[in-house]
């Protein structure tokens, strides 16, 4: 209060009012609703029996396995409509893999103008020399930004299912010692075959990011094998080392910035392609690893949000918060 | 070729048959874990080397992880252990109702 007003003017301005709602000392009901407890229902002895009894009766004459038709009845009928439904299901499977083009023929519709062009101009068009890679991340680039969206949000709906209260665990004990209770911790073969493989898996997986244009790889794949690595290295030496250079908190910078680059990157590309403009990006000579354009940066930006997404998930399925 | 193409076809339909059959959960992902590696193998003759490193990574790598992980958050991969165990609280029991008995 800058101006002195006395307390009993204070008390009626709307101000007084709002801050008491907001702290939560004005109770709204006190003194206009009348509150009592409710008087719990009587019930004669006699008729809670009589409920009692004629329910256990029930139920005896229910479980009575051996006279009761009705349910013995209901189990072979079960059995038999089971069978009945799985070989049903079967033959429409059958039935509808029997009516899709034979393996390899060349007049199959998979063989049409498309992936012709693909085929034919895709070098040119998108300097990539992997015609796969080419095509997820430059004619089909939107799907990937779809798909890798989707990684992202499943991995938010992971994190929303699996938290873990963190009241609960204040007045319980450490949740490391709880989760890894029946594991040796610290094994000694698991380390060392941990600190021979975790390099080169993450070198490999670097390997077949960067590689993505150039032979079999990219974003997806490369991510996956990183994030096993990463894994591998949280299981052989507990949460306590990893969550120096990775938390949540790593995870969703990264993952944003990655997904934020993708967008703007893959925005100019369709602002350029669809006014018709000359890409600014120089598609360099086929097969030297600076080259394909926005595909490489497209591949990193994959790469790292695949990455980040398996070890997530392992992290939330193992500890709930990290 | 064809034969070894066909062996892993084959292969291939006997674990998907073993992996719904089978009565231990984590017997099941061990299966599953094999499909997904002779799945890859297939992806690499079926000359899609991208694919092929997806699957050994996905499928054999993180969800077989991820499958242990919540087979030991539901207790079921030390279920024999506590069947032991818990045979032998029951033996320890029996031993003591004669003593209470007496």
């Amino acid at each position: 209060m800058s101006r002195k007003i006395p307390k009993q003017e204070y008390e009626k301005t709307l101000s007084f009012r709002l801050s008491r709602w907001l702290n939560g000392e004005n109770d709204t009901f006190v003194g206009k609703v009348e509150m009592q407890p409710q008087k719990e229902p009587h019930e004669d002895d006699s008729i809670v029996m009589n409920r009692k009894k004629e329910r256990k009766q029930r139920m005896e004459r229910i479980y009575d396995l051996a006279n009761n038709w009705e349910v013995s009845g209901f189990e072979k009928l079960y059995k038999i409509f089971s069978a009945f439904f799985c070989l049903f299901i079967v033959a429409m499977l059958l039935i509808a893999v029997s009516y899709l083009p034979s393996y390899g023929h060349a007049e199959n519709p998979v063989n049409n103008e498309v992936a012709e062009r693909y085929i034919e101009s895709g070098l040119q068009e998108t300097g990539a020399v992997n015609i796969v890679t080419g095509m997820i991340l430059d004619y089909r680039a939107f799907d990937t930004l779809g798909e890798s969206h989707v990684l992202f949000i499943a991995t938010c709906t992971v994190l929303i299912l699996l938290r873990k209260d963190k009241k609960k665990d204040e007045k319980g004990n450490d949740i490391e010692v709880s989760d890894r209770i029946y594991e040796p911790k610290n094994d000694v073969i698991l380390q060392t075959a941990a600190r021979v493989l975790v390099p080169p898996i993450i070198i490999f997986g670097i390997y077949v990011i960067l590689g993505g244009h150039l032979g079999p790889g990219g974003g997806f794949s490369g991510g996956a094998v990183i994030g096993a690595g990463l894994i591998l290295y949280l299981n052989a030496f507990g949460f306590r080392k990893t969550e120096r250079f990775f938390t949540g908190k790593t995870y969703k910078v990264l993952s944003v910035c990655a997904l934020g680059c993708y967008c703007l990157a893959k925005s100019y590309s369709f602002y350029t392609g669809a006014n018709h403009i000359e890409s600014m990006i120089p598609l360099g000579r086929p097969g030297a690893i600076l080259s394909s354009g926005l595909i490489l940066i497209l591949n990193i930006c994959v790469g790292i949000v695949v990455a980040g997404t398996m070890y997530t998930f392992y992290v939330m399925f193992r500890k709930g918060d990290y | 070729m064809q034969v070894f193409v066909n062996l892993l076809l084959g292969f291939l339909i006997l674990c998907a048959v073993a992996a719904s059959l089978s009565k231990n959960l984590l017997n099941t992902v061990l299966i599953f874990m094999s499909y997904s590696l002779v799945m890859s193998i297939i992806w690499i003759l079926l000359e899609s080397p991208d694919l092929a490193i997806t699957e050994a990574a996905v499928g054999a790598g993180v969800t077989s992880v991820l499958f242990f992980v919540t087979l030991k958050k539901i207790h079921a991969i030390l279920k024999t252990e506590a069947k032991a165990e818990s045979e032998k609280g029951e033996e320890a029991d029996e031993q003591k109702d004669p003593e209470t008995g007496i």
